[in-house]
């Protein structure tokens, strides 16, 4: 099939980017969204011009690395999956396909499609960890878990920090992911302990970087990749909220 | 206490606890106007006693607090998350994932904001500072608010500001109910449909009662 391509190139961090567009022939149904854009790369450089740069690495679904705003959504068109997990099925002969980067203050675009993610690093660095050594891997029945807890720390867990929640927000708040990470760890007894400090760090860090603040709009759930739950930002304002004013 | 006041969810706990305690003045408030319905005296009588009862009158203060809180740190972290994406999208499509409501919670507000304003000049104002005939009541003296009031919705397009008024707060009470819960942690996956639900109901109990009764004095006039 034929596809009209909308792509956003920018030459650098400081450089004023602009939409091209290109007419790509001979796309099978057959590609993943990923590698339409290989097969359009290929062309490009056969043709003496530049690729268009874009993030991936596992191409599974794991990593978060490829993001790309795609007509309109983060990650394309399709529920719950990632950009490397789009399917050309989902697009027909003659669709036009508007390819973006990732637009926040926090997350200010590198090159082309490339939007730096390392914020969330940084709120990660602020209080996303346990500040004991916990050593080698423990016996797994020395500390019980409920068996709900743990499935639901899990369904915190899988956040590969993607970012498409900070992408789909109208205000680019960083909750969703601050709360899948402080939920994740808040549910485990490992954990619990600092739980009220972290999220307390990790949401002072995101203020700093720029992130705005949840309106509860819910933009960030229906476009996360991994279906993570807006309960998970209720738990972390409680976290938040019972701490108090004791920092 | 600055760490949790700087952070915004601090700041969102504000709107959250201004926003409830709104909530629930307008279910006080709507049950007096109920009282416009039962006729003349009626009214009277629940005007007179809200303006005297020593409860009401603390909570006067309280609430002119309550508003000022709501408005301002809402306005201050809607100015504030206006910075945060300084390139837009070229396309972009939340139609399907969020409410129009939810994306618009500030331009309700302001909508609001500008009825009360017009409200309280027609209403609390003139009750407030004088202006308003006082009538008799089995030797009681009290103000003939519901002339005031009445006199006011049997012009149409009076009613009509009034109902819009009510269809505002109905839209802005849709997203804000829920959301004063969310902000609170007051809230999971279950109660999250629940509080949605719960929150539609009183957004149309609101918005209903407050339409309805310039509704009824304007229909009123045809009939007679
Ligand atoms: S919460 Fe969802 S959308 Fe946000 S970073 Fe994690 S996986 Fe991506
Ligand atoms: S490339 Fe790893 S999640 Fe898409």
């Amino acid at each position: 099939m034929d596809i009209k391509l909308k792509i956003w190139r920018q030459e650098g961090p400081k450089s004023e980017g602009s939409f091209v567009d290109y007419n790509l022939t001979g796309v099978s149904k057959d590609m993943s969204f990923l590698e339409m854009l290989d097969f359009l790369n290929k062309k490009l450089i056969e043709n003496g011009d530049d690729p268009v740069v874009f993030e991936h690495d596992c191409r599974e679904g794991i990593c978060g690395s490829c993001a790309l705003f795609i007509n309109g959504r983060p990650h394309g068109p399709d529920d719950l999956v990632t950009t490397c997990e789009l399917r050309m099925t989902k697009f027909n002969d003659g669709d036009t396909i508007v390819i973006e980067p990732w637009r926040a203050k926090s997350f200010p675009v590198i090159k082309d499609l490339v939007a730096d993610r390392h914020a969330f690093d940084k709120i990660m660095e602020a209080g996303g960890f346990i500040s004991v050594n916990t050593g080698s891997a423990p016996e797994a029945n020395s500390i019980p878990v409920p068996r709900e807890k743990a499935d639901e720390a899990f369904d915190a867990a899988v956040c590969i920090g993607c970012g498409a929640c900070v992408a789909a927000c109208k205000n680019s708040s960083a909750m969703l992911f601050v709360a899948a990470k402080v939920s994740h760890l808040a549910l485990l007894p490992q954990g619990r302990a600092e739980s009220g400090k972290r999220a307390r760090a990790m949401l002072a860090k995101m203020d700093e970087l720029g992130f705005g603040s949840c309106t509860n709009t819910g933009a960030c759930e229906a476009e996360c990749p991994k279906g993570i739950s807006l309960a998970h930002i209720a738990r972390l304002n409680r976290e938040f909220l019972k701490e108090g004013f004791r920092s | 206490m600055s760490s949790f006041l700087n952070a915004s969810v601090g700041r969102k706990f504000l709107v959250s606890i201004s926003g409830l305690f709104l909530i629930t003045f307008l279910a006080v408030h709507l049950a007096v106007n109920l009282f416009l319905l039962a006729g003349q005296e009626a009214y009277n009588m629940a005007a007179h006693f809200m303006a005297t009862n020593p409860a009401i009158k603390i909570m006067e203060p309280a609430l002119a607090l309550g508003f000022l809180l709501h408005i301002v740190v809402s306005a201050y972290l809607t100015v504030t998350n206006q910075g945060t994406r300084p390139q837009k999208y070229s396309m972009v499509d939340q139609r399907k994932t969020s409410s129009w409501p939810s994306r618009n919670m500030f331009v309700l507000g302001l909508l609001i904001l500008i009825f009360l304003a017009l409200h309280l000049s027609n209403f609390w104002y003139k009750m407030k500072f004088g202006g308003v005939a006082y009538i008799e009541y089995d030797g009681v003296q009290v103000q003939d608010a519901y002339t005031l009031v009445t006199g006011k919705f049997v012009i149409w397009w009076y009613a009509l500001i009034y109902v819009a008024g009510a269809v505002f707060l109905r839209l802005h009470l849709l997203h804000g109910f829920q959301s004063a819960f969310q902000t609170l942690g007051l809230s999971n996956q279950l109660w999250y449909k629940r509080l949605t639900v719960i929150g539609t109901v009183y957004a149309l109990i609101i918005a209903a009662g407050f339409a309805i009764i310039p509704v009824w004095f304007l229909a009123g006039t045809f009939l007679n």
